[in-house]
């Protein structure tokens, strides 16, 4: 197990220097770069632009650039934001923070709600339930997350009881702790609820199926010629074994915790990172650009880890050596 | 030509069929894709989907770049039967005038009625860009408007620009699909066919674009477009990135199913009698794989029409003038004018029937396609 998570940890190396490779193509390919933006601006003059790009080690052959920036990322070092004159590793620090909080929250609401509403399908397979049930999770699966968040956004509004996006009030930094938790938490809620019910309707169409296939099996036929309660077969019986798969998908999910809700954030005012990598790509602020794309990418890799490691210790059957 | 074809799919196993009741394996298919109910409806929804797409023009009661300069933001405008003067058996809709600029109020005219007429002329076009012709669907009596999903900031309607946003929305997964098929198939079946390898170090360098989180990709590659070109070049472009994306993990299922399918007997004689191993790849291996082809491809169109969508969104995608139905959200993200004017959320209903109506089709097909998922007759 040790060897096979050693072995896995090995093939990550080139594939991270690969990602860091990509990563750096695109920046190089994509027009115009922030410092030429500064040039336009009549105040700066010429000489302080070339200071800058000597500082930033623009000017340097592009494998020194790579190789620079790869070797200073080693040390969590990213560089320096062109736009927010801070270090990359600030400004991405508190961003992931605030992704993580949402997906986290959103993740542990989406789980509470799918399993039971699969369990519940699953029982009750093809009936009026199970059917509409199904259909919404077409429909939650099928919601662009721009689209359902403006229109919640709009409902918040003609309601007023959600705020209009964003994530803390204007007078959040004067409330007592337990009130900036409680203005957070409401923030939270219609991203949450759009980020939930997506992850919802997947959720719940794997556990219904899971739980349809272990309900076919001999142990279930047996413990119900038992005469255990269809309550006991269910939950202590069947439920177990349906959900061993899902624990896959938790790997899964653990990695998309910072891309997932990207989209979202740029439309409800997040400010997590999915929202700086947008901003960071108008701006063409390229250190926060890259760093967003290769911390995102090895949150997604090490999730992926996790949920292969996760599959082997939750299932004897499979095994690596 | 009945047994090719249904070989073409990629099912070859057939399943004993009771005397004098012999069914190809396609006639097998359709019957089960008749049953899904729900797959029938996402079918009959696509095809009104895409017959609106392909007529836009004639369907369409305005032009694309039709503005009404005097009624921006203008709420919908359905015909109606009956007003106060009473019954009429042609629906017509009433005038209306900006009455206050600020809160983009209009007042209506209840006294003059605009009658709804079918094959109008009105804008002159171009029919599937070629013929010309002024002749629409419908239209009312001038100078009354029928707006039936509103305006947008410009003054221009938009249910017109949403049939002619769907020629974008629809086409773009299919256009993706059309690249990603073949270099997936090609690189998935090179990769499982040999082994090995060639086969650990492809894979490794398709790992590295599933890595990305997608849409950090998507929108970074596209901000490396230049933005000086035209809507169409940029549509080719956008079309390219989302096959940039698409092409690694598609692959790596042809792939899975190549290693199986290389231990067949047939395999084995195709060998035998001399064949190469591109001819054996091509030919004989990857024909296999169409079934499971057709069904990722149909679950893969909505991924590729909320990838374009969400890009056009932010601005990222296909720019105006062109329209899609991700650019035309773009108004709407502006939340003061989406309260004011909650109709210019009608785009994301397009969206939202085109994914379903695709996911639901998708699904059919998957079980019409996998012997192991057909009812039994």
């Amino acid at each position: 197990m040790l060897a096979h998570i050693a072995r896995r940890l090995l093939h990550l190396v080139p594939m991270l220097l690969g990602i860091t490779l990509i990563s750096f193509a695109i920046i190089q390919l994509s027009p115009g770069d922030f410092l030429a933006e500064i040039r336009m601006n009549p105040v700066v003059s010429t000489e302080t632009v070339d200071r800058m790009r000597a500082n930033f080690g623009l000017d340097q052959p592009l494998h020194i650039q790579y190789l620079r920036w790869l070797w200073n990322a080693l040390r969590l070092d990213f560089g320096y934001s062109f736009a927010f004159q801070v270090p990359v590793i600030w400004l991405i620090g508190s961003r992931l923070a605030n992704s993580v909080m949402l997906n986290l929250v959103a993740f542990a609401v989406a789980w509470a709600i799918a399993i039971p509403l699969g369990i519940h399908a699953a029982r009750r397979q093809y009936t009026f339930s199970d059917n509409a049930l199904s259909f919404s999770a077409y429909l939650g699966i099928s919601t662009p997350t721009f689209f359902s968040g403006l229109f919640l956004l709009y409902l918040a509004f003609k309601t007023g009881w959600f705020p209009i996006g964003g994530m803390t009030s204007i007078d959040h930094d004067i409330l007592p702790w337990w009130g900036k938790i409680l203005d957070v938490a409401h923030h939270m809620v219609l991203p949450v609820l759009v980020l939930g019910v997506l992850s919802v309707a997947g959720l719940m169409r794997q556990m219904r199926a899971n739980l349809l296939e272990v309900l076919r099996q001999d142990y279930v036929r047996t413990a119900r010629s038992k005469g255990l309660s269809e309550r006991t077969v269910i939950n202590r019986h069947a439920v177990r074994n349906a959900i061993n798969p899902l624990i896959t998908i938790f790997g899964f999910s653990l990695g998309g915790l910072l891309g997932g809700s990207a989209i979202l954030e740029n439309v409800m005012g997040w400010p997590g990172i999915g929202k700086l990598i947008v901003e960071a790509t108008i701006q063409k602020d390229l250190y926060v650009v890259m760093a967003s794309l290769v911390i995102g990418s090895v949150t997604l890799v090490a999730g992926n880890l996790i949920a292969d490691v996760l599959l082997v210790m939750s299932d004897p059957r499979i095994r690596y050596d | 030509m009945e047994q090719d074809r249904s070989r073409a799919i990629g099912l070859a196993r057939r399943t004993p069929a009771p005397p004098g009741q012999v069914r190809t394996q396609l006639q097998l298919a359709w019957r089960q894709l008749r049953r899904h109910r729900m797959a029938l409806l996402g079918g009959g929804v696509l095809v009104v989907l895409y017959t609106l797409a392909i007529f836009a023009e004639f369907i369409a009661p305005y032009t694309l770049d039709y503005a009404d300069r005097e009624r921006f933001f203008h709420p919908p405008v359905l015909p109606t039967f009956r007003d106060a003067a009473g019954f009429s058996l042609r629906p017509f809709v009433h005038g209306t005038t900006l009455a206050d600029p600020g809160l983009r109020r209009f007042d209506v005219d209840r006294e003059r009625r605009y009658y709804v007429r079918f094959f109008v002329r009105r804008e002159p076009y171009r029919l599937f860009g070629v013929v010309p012709s002024t002749l629409h669907l419908f239209g009312v009596d001038e100078p009354g408007r029928v707006f039936l999903m509103g305006t947008d900031q410009s003054g221009r309607d938009q249910f017109s620009r949403i049939l002619y946003g769907s020629r974008i929305s629809l086409t773009i997964g299919i256009m993706a699909a059309a690249v990603t098929i073949p270099i997936g198939m090609i690189y998935g079946g090179l990769a499982g066919y040999y082994g090995g390898r060639a086969d650990n170090i492809m894979m490794r360098l398709s790992e590295i674009i599933i890595a990305f989180p997608e849409f950090y990709l998507l929108l970074t590659l596209s901000a490396v477009l230049p933005s000086a070109v035209g809507c169409t070049t940029r549509f080719y472009m956008i079309t390219l990135i989302l096959s940039f994306i698409g092409w690694a993990g598609f692959s790596r299922l042809i792939r899975g199913l190549v290693l199986s399918l290389k231990e067949r007997e047939y395999v084995l004689a195709a060998k035998a009698a001399g064949l190469d191993d591109f001819r054996i790849i091509v030919r004989h291996i990857l024909p296999q794989t169409s079934s499971l082809v057709i069904v990722v491809v149909t679950l893969g169109i909505p991924g590729a029409i909320l990838g374009e969508s969400a890009l056009s969104f932010f601005g990222f995608g296909v720019r105006e003038p062109c329209a899609s139905w991700g650019n035309l959200l773009t108004t709407a993200s502006n939340l003061p004018t989406l309260i004011l004017s909650p109709w210019l959320l009608f785009p994301g209903l397009f969206i939202i029937a085109a994914v379903v109506a695709f996911n639901l089709f998708g699904d059919g097909l998957r079980d019409a396609l996998d012997p192991r998922h057909r009812t039994a007759s």
